[in-house]
């Protein structure tokens, strides 16, 4: 069935493992807007979610890089990084393989992934779950798009990836809802970490909002990484969901740069009734 | 120089408590068992062993590996950050990998002024009075 919801957001493991260090207003403000991105999706009754994601280096590397990877576990555990440091305790999230595996037959028509039976969430998931899903009970299926080590897949292939997501969805009986995640510009865990384009980022989710195919593709890796960053990167985490929506237009319910967290941390939804 | 392996080595760290604990044990040892045989250079096993944080950014190690070797060391994230910035200082612009971007997009832009210079050549100054 058509997608019961659509979101983006933000995954920066600064949000919880530095949360201490930054404004408590605004941080305070940035987590209630989660915590209505929360409200929205459990309002959609989903039966499992797909978290669009761009991991970092902790179960893909260069040795085999997929431009495309999803899940097809049973239950994936995280964080993998020190819980202490990202302020996340360990957990273990269902999965759902049987379904992967229908929604994975179903997109290979048109593009090639890869699938994983093992998958350690890190920061790129784990975060933005322990808003969306604290008690860890929804089932997950994770994807990667390889947004780290170059060469990346072009943006429109992330696109035609969003479009094969969106279909698959669209055929399985199970009320499916994904969320993409990942930074607009950013230069994460760099010298320069906490420089934000802010102009950037928001030229960027107008194109977002619009949900403008043409614009949305029309940005190239050098130019996005000297003006957004390597993390800048990770809009494909994004545009892949406004491929998978059908053309529905997007609302920006928070985006506001917060430099300890090295991002403009943002929260928006796709108005799925006019896709 | 072998980026590649120095990545890899801090990668299954990252991942691994049992390389984690051999690390812990003797780093020496660790490192260099997985180094020898031409994967690693001198100079590589070094800044792995102390650790050089900076060095290691230096070499090209991606932020994303190399924030978690802080993390396992103990570094704070201030101290993270100014370790690689010291390095720079000390060792010169990241050698290779995605940061080395900025070097290839500086000649790039570069190249567009030098062209621009031949194509709108900028006006002659008038003689001075
Ligand atoms: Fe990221």
């Amino acid at each position: 069935m058509p997608l019961v919801f659509a979101g983006v957001c933000s995954h920066a493991p600064g949000i919880t493992g530095r949360a201490h260090l930054a404004d408590p207003d605004q941080k305070d403000r940035l987590y209630r807007a989660f915590g209505d991105l929360r409200e929205q999706l459990e309002a959609s009754k989903p039966d499992a979610l797909v978290v669009v994601a761009a991991e970092h280096f902790a179960n893909f590397f260069m040795n085999n890089m997929p431009s495309f990877a999803v899940g097809m576990a049973d239950r994936y555990e995280g964080p993998i990084e020190d819980p202490d440091w990202l302020n996340i305790g360990k957990f273990t999230a269902p999965g759902n393989p049987d379904l992967s595996k229908r929604m994975i037959t179903e997109m290979m028509n048109t593009v090639d992934v890869s699938y994983a039976e093992e998958w350690l969430f890190d920061h790129g998931i784990a975060v933005p779950l322990s808003f969306l899903t604290p008690g860890f009970d929804l089932p997950i299926i994770p994807v990667n798009i390889n947004c780290q080590g170059p060469p990346l897949a072009p943006l429109h292939r992330a696109w035609a990836f969003g479009e094969a997501l969106g279909r698959a969805a669209e055929l399985v009986p199970e009320r499916v809802a994904v969320i993409g995640t990942g930074g607009i510009s950013h230069w994460p865990a760099t010298p320069d970490s906490g420089r934000i384009n802010e102009a950037w980022d928001h030229d960027f989710m107008d194109r977002w909002c619009r949900n403008d195919k043409d614009a949305l593709l029309d940005y190239d890796d050098l130019t996005v990484y000297a003006d957004a960053g390597q993390g800048g990167f990770e809009i494909r985490t994004f545009l892949s969901i406004s491929a998978a929506v059908n053309g529905a237009p997007g609302t920006v319910h928070f985006c506001e740069p917060i430099p300890i967290f090295a991002v403009s941390c943002t929260t928006a939804t796709y108005d799925l009734s006019a896709g | 120089m072998s980026l590649y392996y120095v990545q890899k080595y801090l990668y299954e760290l990252n991942r691994s408590q049992l390389v984690q604990q051999a690390h812990r044990d003797d780093a020496e040892l660790a490192v260099r068992s997985f180094g020898d045989g031409g994967r690693l250079t001198e100079e590589e096993m070094n800044a792995l062993v102390q650790p050089d944080i900076g060095q290691l950014y230096h070499f090209g190690v991606n932020g994303q590996i190399l924030m978690h070797f802080a993390a396992f060391h103990q570094v704070e994230w201030p101290d993270y950050l100014e370790s690689m910035r010291e390095g720079i200082r000390i060792h010169g612009p990241v050698r290779e990998g995605v940061y080395a971007l900025t070097t290839e997009l500086d000649a790039v832009n570069a190249q567009v002024h030098a062209r621009d210079a031949v194509e709108n050549p900028a006006p002659e100054r008038p003689e001075e009075d």
